[in-house]
């Protein structure tokens, strides 16, 4: 039986392979379009997998041909980047900072390939033939903190991060700003665990907040929100999730999820690339008014419908360019 | 005051728990003269199995073992290389470093559709806490001071009230003590690791006990993953484990190959693991920068290392395989 299906699985992996070859090498009418995957893999239920989605999403609406390849390591990002130039791509992506030098190098080196990056920004030294995306992650954060600072009974939430980098910034002081919008009375516990792996630690501080009184906790912090997230089904309190809807990890505990949506860019970039309007050398920040952020679809099953008219309200507002978000803790000082 | 005590009591047990099981794992080895630095890669292979078994039958005890058991598969693999074939023991070490955490992935990929993280364990799968629901009743049948001494987060709830996981290695720290110490097989393991020649002489299988103590060590190591996968967190992913072996195999050099100062050596790491949480929070009675903070564990390590610890001797035949033959 296990020989059986273990046969089975074999002859799967290889024709996928097969077939990954063949979109590499096709050389047909229309756009192509290929991925660099981080370690993570294309199914890692977050970054690589919604990228991907973004891939699939550009090839059945705008007729790319896509594909990807999967590092699982820091040093296929270069080879793999090789295999899809040579395989005749229009645009090659890298999936998340760490490919940021990679890309660059490729870059330079090859002028007439285009390229763009998830989460890494090049300034205004950037050569023409790529694309950073960032994301206003300040702006689901404010949402989520609205949300928290609304449903908040004990009149106190956390927020953890994982270390100190501007990106984390932008959630904590999102989240900061969109509890004062909704409450200035409310005190935010705010801590960081030095650290995106080491869940034990996001446990301990997590419990610490609920015994200091907080019942809702949002978390920036990588695989130490495992430890949030355990905390809060143990203790029975909430928790918010990120990047991704997080809910299937705690159904009655992650309350919402500030996600951030790379399907949604990636698709706009190849847009703009059929449509001729490639932005090379710049930088794209989107946010919500590119759909490029927002909360967890399964926020309506814990927050009451009229508090998720409020936050569409907020949203519009947001995109509207009524309210400013807080991206820092001088414009969250400044915001005040 | 005493509450914020017993808050980093209860958090010192809980994060030194996983580090305890594999530190013992160390022990074990060490003790019948086999370097296990692959300490780490069996605790990822637990980490892993017990995830899964959780979430695939919902019953934590079968995965604990099972998490156990496939660490101590993975430790054969250490055995033979190093017990019977001779090899260099750091390099065999390494290769499980590799190879734990390579298998996970094939194997969670396999199992999970392709992901990378094992899906959560659904509710009653994780380690139970087998005071919590005598403190609720107490708390609630118990009139006056008497019941308030058992509610929720107060002392004795702060600091008794752990994953089952906790206690089991607390005993497994006084068993191994036991075995290695008080009875005629830990006399052997120990002969085996001081002079494998003259136990070999008394007519001692220097094989077979050290091929028991590598596959030994796999299982505490198997444990300490699955107490991280399915009782700290409800979850696996390749980050999980991520040092926490290193740190238990550092825990058992410092607690000089012994089973109580093992444990009060990765104690130690919990204590100031919970002191950087318990001090960096807001309202604290004192105010540290992050950064320093951060160097508390390792700080508090060297100071303990250079000024309490005395001279430790490791097992003499630590490191040298055994071959009959030889001289």
């Amino acid at each position: 039986m296990f020989k059986k299906i273990f046969v089975l699985a074999l002859v799967v992996v290889m024709m996928a392979t097969a077939l990954v070859g063949c979109g590499a090498t096709e050389e047909e009418e229309g756009l192509s379009m290929a991925m660099v995957t981080d370690v993570g893999g294309v199914n890692d239920q977050s970054f690589n997998q919604s990228a991907w989605e973004g891939h699939q999403r550009a090839e059945k609406e705008l007729g790319f041909n896509v594909s990807y390849l999967e590092s699982n390591q820091d040093a296929d990002y270069h080879p793999n980047m090789e295999t899809l130039m040579g395989a005749g791509n229009d645009l090659i992506w890298g999936i998340g900072f760490k490919m940021g030098d990679t890309i660059l190098e490729a870059a330079n080196n090859n002028p007439d390939q285009k390229f763009a990056i998830i989460d890494y920004a090049y300034g205004d030294d950037a050569p023409d033939n790529i694309v950073g995306v960032l994301f206003k992650e300040q702006e689901p954060s404010f949402l989520v903190g609205y949300i928290a600072g609304k449903m908040t009974e004990t009149g106190k939430v956390g927020f953890v991060g994982g270390m100190e980098f501007p990106v984390i910034h932008r959630f904590q002081y999102g989240f900061l700003a969109g509890v004062a919008h909704a409450d200035p009375s409310v005190e935010v516990f705010v801590q960081y665990a030095d650290s995106f792996v080491d869940a034990a630690i996001g446990k301990a501080i997590t419990k610490q907040m609920y015994l200091d009184g907080a019942d809702i906790v949002f978390h920036a912090a990588g695989g130490v929100g495992d430890g949030v997230i355990a905390a809060a089904l143990e203790e029975d309190k909430w928790a918010i999730g990120v990047d991704r809807d997080q809910n299937d990890l705690a159904p009655d505990n992650v309350l919402t999820s500030a996600m951030k949506r790379v399907d949604n860019a990636i698709f706009n970039v190849a847009e703009m690339l059929k449509e001729g309007n490639f932005p090379g050398g710049e930088t794209v920040v989107i946010g919500l008014a590119e759909g490029g952020v927002g909360i967890a679809p399964t926020s309506d099953k814990h927050v009451p419908a009229d508090l998720l008219a409020e936050v569409a309200e907020l949203e519009k507002k947001i995109i509207a360019g009524d309210i400013v978000v807080p991206y820092s803790e001088e414009t969250f000082e400044a915001s005040r | 005051m005493l509450e914020s005590l017993a808050f980093i009591i209860g958090t010192t047990l809980m994060y030194s728990t996983p580090l305890i099981f594999t530190a013992l794992g160390g022990v074990i080895s060490e003790n019948s003269g086999v370097i296990n630095i692959g300490l780490e890669g069996m605790m990822t292979m637990g980490a892993f199995v017990g995830a899964t078994v959780a979430y695939f039958t919902g019953n934590p005890w079968l995965a604990f073992l099972a998490a156990g058991l496939a660490a101590a598969l993975l430790a054969l693999l250490h055995a033979v290389a190093s017990v019977t074939y001779s090899a260099n023991q750091v390099v065999s070490g390494i290769a499980i470093n590799f190879l734990g955490p390579g298998i996970a992935l094939f194997l969670s990929r396999m199992f999970f559709d392709g992901a990378t993280m094992t899906k959560p364990i659904p509710l009653g799968g994780t380690m139970p806490r087998p005071f919590h629901n005598l403190f609720i009743w107490l708390s609630e049948n118990l009139s006056g001071t008497a019941g308030r001494m058992f509610e929720s987060n107060s002392v004795i709830d702060l600091i008794f009230d752990q994953d089952a996981t906790v206690f089991i290695a607390l005993i497994s720290v006084f068993a191994v003590w036991f075995v290695l110490y008080k009875t005629k097989i830990g006399l052997r393991i120990r002969a085996v690791g001081e002079h494998p020649k003259s136990a070999d002489t008394l007519g001692i299988n220097v094989t077979k006990i050290r091929y028991f103590c590598v596959m030994a060590s796999g299982m505490f190591a198997g444990f300490g993953g699955a107490a991280l996968s399915i009782a700290i967190v409800a979850n696996f992913r390749q980050t999980l484990v991520s040092g926490h072996g290193f740190i238990a195999l550092a825990a058992m050099i410092f607690g000089k190959w012994k089973p109580q100062g093992a444990m009060w050596a990765c104690m130690l790491f919990g204590a100031a693991n919970a002191l950087v949480v318990f001090f960096g929070r807001a309202a604290s009675p004192i105010q540290i920068s992050q950064q320093l903070l951060s160097m508390l564990p390792y700080i508090l390590t060297l100071i303990v290392l250079t000024g309490i610890v005395g001279r430790a001797n490791a097992p003499k035949a630590l490191g040298v395989p055994y071959e009959k033959d030889s001289n």
